[in-house]
């Protein structure tokens, strides 16, 4: 039992409050503008890199710097949709799907260039875990992660119910055309669709960077999860995006525990094949998703 | 002279790459130009091809299943046969959906198969890859193996080039072409509109495999980088777009002159320190993914936009 918790349970859970971090920004992103951004996960590459630079310039814990990594990667996002989306939001919707997975090649190139290839820790020494009852083991930064997950996920919430701009996200998420006819102004609408995405992809990425190590591939190998995670919860919905990523996290790390016999029940190999697996049957099943988002 | 030599085998070689990059991108107009159809995936039907093609054709070897030593047509027909099925069966999953889900579900099933290359040492050797593949005409004295070879990938270019030419103005591909352009409409006319989709999912899915087997037998080794999404996936949609989709001619132009771009510029590049070359190699990718977006923006129909076939007998449709 201790096992289950320390090995698969708890690393589920920091992977999948990661994902769901993510998955809200391709949720609202699609919901929103309505297409299938393939970028994301590499805004959460350059976030986690502003990040460590940041870390870097002043040694401060990364937790630290976050904000500013947010502010900067919130920054290119906009001005990625005043260059590349916007001049393409009357085209059909397929050119921005052709434009974001161009801009996931520029924006890893332009990383790749200026940061290296060279895998790099944003948390350097080795973290001794704490134990409960001496048998569950929890790592501090896991419990860090998981705090800070949580308390985004609360702004967002706060956002989403209480504030002007936040309504005005979700009519539009629901429908662009009667939210149009209602006078929201949706350019500001889109604007704070990136500020809200792009701002938790760095803090998805930083977490990660933090529970793992930071290399330029981490935004891409993300991109899968997030997306099952925004389908499963259904498309504009980011409650259904937090569920999705909690479950496809969960998911991928118990697909290893050994259930059945002493071996893996999946080997771990094929982890990131777990993700895709549930996606494409709930796309089968109910491609509305479990909250009822929106299917195109 | 020796230097005048060493250009011309680097010509032959540029040509020849070009060409199974124009089979690529002839295999993706099928699809995205006549029907589309997104399809992310490229790399993971390529690699099917190839490594199917390298399997059945090799000389047996304890590291890797297969070593057949089958002749390169059942190879090259098995390896359009193997990718046909397996694009069938995510046809019948994933074609219903909008094209982001077909981009999403086909980046995952190509990333799938890289994990399977990766994970299933037993059949493909894992990250070391299948190497001593035969390759077609390498009996023959230099530098005559290298324009044989040339020539076979031409050949194909271009018997594939005039059947899609035909395919194209065939009832067929303009029903494919009025299910791009409005779905609805053809429903109402009664046709099947999956069926046609399907048809040409599958179609293109057997072409890219048909490069992937081309390139194993070019190289003599296949690994599971070649089914690197950078270079299989992306650049060939790059050649596509920027060559004009739709437009077969704009398919095989699109592919040489960005292969040749990428080419050249990996020589002028190649000339820097170590250090500065590897990072100058990213600028390389950053231009190319730049050119997309302004072909995108101010020129969406690349050099050769589409030409409407012209309707003999409009009873066709």
């Amino acid at each position: 039992m201790a096992e289950f918790i320390n090995f698969y349970f708890i690393p589920g859970l920091v992977l999948g409050s990661i994902y769901a971090l993510g998955a809200i920004g391709i949720s609202m992103t699609f919901g929103i503008l309505r297409f299938a951004n393939f970028a994301h996960g590499e805004i959460m590459t350059l976030g986690v890199y502003f990040a460590w630079s940041l870390v870097q310039l002043t040694s401060l814990h990364p937790l630290a710097v976050l904000p500013i990594a947010m502010v900067l990667t919130v920054a290119v996002a906009i001005g990625v949709d005043k260059a590349f989306y916007k001049p393409l939001r009357n085209a059909p919707v397929i050119m921005l799907v052709i434009a974001s997975f161009g801009l996931m090649l520029m924006i890893r190139s332009a990383v790749q260039f200026f940061w290296g290839v060279q895998l790099k820790s944003i948390l350097p020494g080795i973290q001794f875990p704490w134990w409960l009852f001496d048998t569950i083991r929890i790592l501090p930064k896991h419990v860090l992660i998981i705090g800070c997950a949580v308390a985004l996920m609360f702004c967002v919430h706060y956002l989403l119910t209480y504030t002007k701009i936040g309504k005005a996200m979700r009519a539009m998420s629901d429908s662009p055309e009667l939210a149009r006819l209602t006078g929201i102004d949706t350019e500001k609408v889109v604007m704070a669709t990136w500020v809200v995405g792009a701002g938790l992809a760095c803090a998805a990425g930083v977490f990660l960077a933090i529970d793992t190590q930071v290399e330029t591939m981490m935004g891409f190998k993300l991109l899968l999860p997030m997306f099952a995670a925004a389908i499963l919860g259904g498309i504009g919905r980011p409650y259904g995006a937090v569920a999705g990523g909690l479950i496809i996290g969960l998911a991928e790390e118990l697909s290893a525990y050994p259930w059945i016999t002493d071996a893996p029940l999946i080997n771990p190999g094929y982890k990131a094949g777990v993700a895709f697996v549930i996606m494409v049957g709930m796309l089968l099943w109910r491609p509305t998703g479990l909250f009822k988002g929106k299917v195109f | 002279m020796d230097q005048l030599y060493g250009y011309m085998l680097y010509l032959i070689a540029l040509l020849t790459m070009g060409g199974i990059y124009a089979v690529l991108t002839l295999g993706l107009n099928v699809q995205w130009g006549f029907g589309g159809l997104f399809n992310a995936g490229i790399a993971g039907f390529f690699g099917i091809g190839a490594y199917t093609s390298a399997l059945l054709t090799t000389a047996p070897s304890v590291r890797h299943l297969g070593g057949f030593e089958m002749p390169y047509v059942v190879g090259f027909g098995a390896a359009m046969l193997l990718s046909g099925i397996i694009a069938y069966g995510i046809g019948k999953v994933c074609l219903k959906l909008r094209s982001d889900y077909l981009a999403i579900a086909t980046i995952g099933i190509a990333e799938i198969f890289r994990l399977i290359l990766k994970n299933e040492t037993w059949a493909t050797n894992g990250p070391r890859g299948v190497t001593q593949i035969p390759k077609p005409f390498e009996g023959l004295p230099e530098p005559w193996n290298h324009f044989a070879f040339l020539g076979l990938v031409l050949a194909i270019v271009a018997v594939l080039y005039l059947m899609l030419e035909v395919v194209r103005k065939s009832p067929w591909g303009r029903v494919m072409t009025a299910i791009r352009e409005n779905e609805t409409a053809v429903k109402a006319a009664g046709k099947n509109v999956e069926t046609f989709r399907m048809e040409g999912f599958v179609i293109g899915c057997m072409i890219m495999a048909l490069a992937g087997a081309l390139m194993a037998h070019y190289l003599k080794f296949v690994d599971p980088n070649a089914t690197e999404p950078l270079l299989a996936t992306f650049l060939v949609w790059v050649m596509l777009i920027i060559g004009g989709s739709a437009n077969n001619k704009g398919a095989i132009v699109g592919a040489f002159l960005i292969w040749g771009v990428w080419s050249a510029t990996e020589i002028l590049t190649g000339q820097l320190p170590t250090e500065l070359a590897v990072r100058t190699a990213y600028v390389r990718i950053f231009l190319i993914g730049l050119a997309l977006q302004i072909f995108l923006q101010k020129f969406p129909q690349g050099f050769f936009p589409e030409v409407r076939p012209k309707i003999k007998n409009s009873q066709s449709l």
